[in-house]
This record gives structure tokens, C-alpha cells and sequence, in this order.
């Protein structure tokens, strides 16, 4: 066993874990106050979901070996059956297996979560709880294998999808825009006012997710060498210059160096580097990230145009940003792998993933809707899903709130002292 | 008597509070408040969406005074309050039948 890549997974598997909830306060301050824990809940809820599907097949269906035509792994390691801890990977000198599926388990759980920003304020928890149940099922899983195993069809193929682009932003961007299509626009989209209520906490999220970002990328190396260190520049560089694309396209459209933009730039730029990083230079990874920073900014505008209410822009961020990494691959690549013939297979696989991903979403979404719908009555979403399905509220701001609680509690207390007084008596 | 009242800028209050503190004023109260006037607020860009935040932040003073010194503490808290960009507030004065003390019940005058 080589020691110092299994640690190196490790330690990237669980950087790889904050990202979620990273993730959950990124998109938590971008809604309002009344479905601030609604958001954090959708995201956090797949670190639970996904970790249990993870054992009983999913690892099985992604990592196993090939049911035929690269398409879905077998029921081998179905409960992690057959896997020790002491099961390598690559004879001698690899990794314990189950390092590699437990990293492998973060990106899981990470991926559905990725698309609850599109649906934010709007949707039933327990309705989100069975849809991505569902989706890792039938989407994410295959997809994984498709990517990553050996014998998956699109690794046969060649696409370079060294972190995650394919499996992971556009399979989440497009199913995000499926589920969205299903569901509907916010009441008062377009009309009212729906600012984030707290850019400290997207910023919070955001430097989270950059951090995480790091097992995330580098750790796909799945080794302690030159791969994974070239990953960890790249994820770096690209991610401040897709910052700088995305304001510097901002003070020009819009007139401000916003920190909304500055966070979602950041998390533009990780995402577009994430299929690229190991097979650009740093030179490169900047030029993807000033790409993906400016585009990006430009696409999140196209919800308005186009009519459909992605509320936080998972399509525009993650779809997008996506599918500018998993392309520039073709055309920025070192060392005789880009040209026209990746360009052309980097295509075929971001085409292959969005076509099934978006199709087999809808249908998922339908399905749900069917069957306990999907999205909260309209009561519930004026009013704030946080108190119908969590039975709580996220900031307690009304004075009068508190001193009505504090009045609460006082008669108990009154009669407590009365009832001392009669047995004094 | 009168009560002066005053909607101003919020960053502005340290100035007005001492300035009527050097004049004499004896007490005053102050309140958050939101509003606007013609100037209609601002706005503000997330993600290339722009918002029109209409009611900005204020506070509110109001000062009970005698007759006499009306026109001078409007002009203190005038002074003090202006910057001379737009949303500087106003200040209004309206008549005041009575005054009590709670605590003495002292009337009128004698009750500032």
C-alpha cells in the first residue's frame, strides 16, 4: 500500500465533504430569510441520502464492473461486499479501495445537491428527498461510470473529464434545468424582489467550496505526484481569474465590482476548471478562468430572456461553466492531446451527458410530481417553507418576538412561586 | 410648546445628539424609521437583476422645546444634519398641548 497517496485521498475525501455545505451556505444567502434553512436543508440532506445509497449499490453501480456497453457497473460490491480494508487498488503499490470510494462518495453526494439552488423556495423537502434518491439512482450513477470506469463508454471514448465537468456540472446543470421546467417559476418571479438576504454568508459558502475544491481536483489524481500538484495551480489560477472575468464584465454591464460577483465568478472558474485542469498549463487554466468568469456572468441573465426560473443560476454557473472547461480542454490541452479530434470527442461527451441527463431528470421530476408533487402549495411558499417543513425560522429578528417568548415562559414561573406559597402556607 | 421632529440621515445622529446637548436641549428620543422622498431611494445590482430599494434607512428624533427655542433648535439640527447631498432629511415643528412628567406628574414647562 503507498501511505502517502492513501493519506492524500483521505485528506482530499473530506475536503471534498465540506464542499456540500459550503455549498449549503453559498446557496442559503442567496434566498431570502423565510427559506434560508429550506436551502441549507436541500443541500445538506444529500451528505445524508447519498452516503447510505453509496454503501447499499451505489459504488457497485458506478465503480463495478461493466454490466455490458459501458453503460452501468454490475451488483458485485452491492453493501460493499468483497471490499476489505485490505482490497487495493492497482496491486501493491495502490490504495485502499475503499479510500477511493469514500472520495468517490463526496462527488455523489456533492452533485444532486448542486442543483436544489434552481429549485430554492419552491419545492416540497420530502418531494427534493425522493427526486435526487432517484436521480443519483438512474443519473448520477451511471453517468460516474460512464466517465470515470475503465470500461464506461465515454472513458473508451477518450473524453477527458479529469474531476468532474461532465459527471458532475453538466449532468447537475442540465438535470437542475429539467427539474426547473417541472416545476415552475417562483410566485412573483420577475415582479418581486428576491435579493439575497445575506452576501456574507455566499461569501462564506464560496471560500468553502474554493477550499474543498482542492481535494476535489487535486485529490482526482488519486496520488501525492506532479498530477495532482499541476491540478491544485490550475484549480487556484483559474479560479481567481474567472473572478476577475466575471467583475471586470460587470463593471462594464452593469456599473459595480458586486461581491455577489466576485463569489460567483470564483465558483465559475472552479467549475470550468475541474474536466481541464490536468491536461492544461497554469497559462492555460488562467485563460479558461477569465472564459468561463466573463461567459458565465453573461449566461445567469439568460433565465430572464428565456423565461425559466433557475433562482440561483445553477444552469448559468454550472451547466455553462461546464461545458466551457470540458470544451477548452479540446483546444488548450498540452503534451499532443488537444486538437480537433478531442475538441470533437470533448463535444460528443458533453452532448451524450446533457441529452440523458436532461431527458431521464424530466422524466424523474414528472414522476414525483405524479406521484406527491413536487412543489409546496402556495400558502407554504408565501409564507416561507422553512416553517412548513422544518418547523423552524432562521433568524429570530423582532423584538417583540422575544419579549412575547420571554412572556411565555413567565406564567409557568408565576405559578411555580404560587404554588410554593400554598405549600409555605 | 413645541415637538420638533426630524428625519434624518442615520450617520448623523452623533453630531445632531451633541449639538443640541452643547444648546441645552434636556432630552430627546430617537427611532429607526424607513422612507423616502424625492430622490426614491437606490439601487442595487445582484447578478445583473436590479432591485429599486425605495425606502431607505433613517432615524427619527423628536424634541419637546419651549416656544422660544423652536427656531433655534431646528436651526441647530438643521446645521448638524446637512451634508448637502441629496437625502439629507426634514425637520418639522407642530404644536404641543401638553406635557407630563410621568414620574411627578409635573405639567407643561416644567415637565421638559
Amino acid at each position: 500500500m503507498n501511505g502517502a497517496d492513501t493519506a492524500f485521498v483521505l485528506i482530499s475525501a473530506a475536503l471534498v465533504m465540506l464542499m456540500t455545505p459550503g455549498l449549503a451556505f453559498f446557496y442559503g444567502g442567496m434566498v431570502r430569510v423565510k427559506s434560508t434553512l429550506n436551502m441549507l436543508m436541500m443541500s445538506f440532506i444529500s451528505l445524508g441520502i447519498v452516503s447510505v445509497l453509496w454503501v447499499l449499490y451505489g459504488y457497485s453501480l458506478a465503480f463495478g464492473d461493466d454490466l455490458g456497453g459501458g453503460l452501468l457497473g454490475n451488483f458485485d460490491h452491492i453493501g460493499l461486499k468483497g471490499i476489505s480494508p485490505e482490497t487495493l487498488t492497482g496491486g501493491k503499490e495502490g490504495i485502499p479501495v475503499l479510500a477511493f470510494a469514500l472520495f468517490q462518495l463526496m462527488f455523489a453526494a456533492l452533485t444532486p445537491a448542486l442543483m436544489s439552488g434552481a429549485l430554492a423556495d419552491r419545492v416540497k423537502f420530502s418531494a427534493w428527498a425522493l427526486f435526487i434518491t432517484l436521480w443519483v439512482t438512474v443519473v448520477y450513477f451511471p453517468v460516474a461510470h460512464w466517465v470515470w470506469q475503465a470500461d464506461g463508454w465515454l472513458f473508451k471514448l477518450k473524453v477527458i473529464d479529469f474531476a468532474g465537468g461532465t459527471a458532475v456540472h453538466i449532468n447537475a446543470g442540465v438535470g437542475a434545468l429539467a427539474a426547473v421546467l417541472v416545476v415552475g417559476k417562483r410566485i412573483g418571479f420577475k415582479k418581486d424582489p428576491m435579493r439575497p438576504h445575506s452576501l456574507p454568508l455566499v461569501m462564506l459558502g464560496a471560500a468553502l467550496l474554493w477550499f474543498g475544491w482542492f481535494g476535489f481536483n487535486a485529490g482526482s489524481a488519486l496520488a501525492a505526484n506532479g498530477v495532482a500538484a499541476n491540478m491544485a495551480m490550475n484549480t487556484q489560477v483559474a479560479t481567481g481569474a474567472a473572478m476577475l472575468g466575471w467583475l471586470v464584465y460587470e463593471r462594464i454591464r452593469h456599473g459595480a465590482f458586486t461581491t455577489l460577483g466576485a463569489a460567483s465568478g470564483a465558483v465559475a472558474g472552479l467549475v470550468a476548471i475541474t474536466p481541464a485542469g490536468a491536461a492544461v498549463n497554469a497559462f492555460g487554466a488562467i485563460l479558461i478562468g477569465l472564459v468561463a468568469g466573463a461567459v458565465c456572468s453573461w449566461a445567469v441573465s439568460l433565465k430572464f430572456k428565456l423565461g425559466f426560473d433557475d433562482s440561483l443560476d445553477v444552469v448559468g454557473v454550472h451547466l455553462v461553466g461546464g461545458v466551457i472547461g470540458t470544451l477548452l480542454v479540446g483546444v488548450l490541452a498540452t503534451g499532443g492531446v488537444g486538437g480537433a479530434t478531442q475538441l470533437g470527442r470533448q463535444a460528443a461527451g458533453a452532448f451524450a451527458v446533457m441529452g440523458y441527463s436532461f431527458v431521464v431528470s424530466w422524466l424523474l421530476a414528472k414522476g414525483v410530481d405524479k406521484a406527491i408533487g413536487f412543489r409546496a402549495s402556495e400558502d407554504d411558499e408565501v409564507s416561507g417553507v422553512d416553517q412548513a417543513y422544518h418547523a423552524e425560522s432562521a433568524y429570530d429578528f423582532s423584538a417583540v418576538a422575544g419579549v412575547s417568548s420571554a412572556r411565555a415562559a413567565a406564567p409557568a414561573a408565576v405559578s411555580d412561586k404560587a404554588q410554593n406559597k400554598k405549600v409555605d402556607a | 410648546m413645541k415637538l420638533i421632529t426630524a428625519v434624518v440621515k442615520p450617520h448623523r445622529i452623533d453630531e445632531i445628539k451633541d449639538a443640541l446637548r452643547t444648546f441645552g436641549v434636556q432630552g430627546l428620543t430617537v427611532t429607526e424609521a424607513s422612507g423616502y422622498g424625492r430622490q426614491r431611494g437606490h439601487t442595487e445590482v445582484y447578478r445583473g437583476a436590479e432591485y429599486e430599494i425605495d425606502l431607505v434607512p433613517k432615524i427619527r428624533i423628536e424634541v419637546l422645546v419651549e416656544d422660544a427655542d423652536a427656531e433655534d433648535v431646528v436651526d441647530v439640527v438643521v446645521k448638524t444634519a446637512r451634508t448637502g447631498k441629496i437625502g439629507d432629511g426634514k425637520v418639522w415643528v407642530v404644536p404641543v398641548e401638553t406635557v407630563v412628567r410621568v414620574r411627578t406628574g409635573d405639567r407643561g414647562p416644567d415637565a421638559l
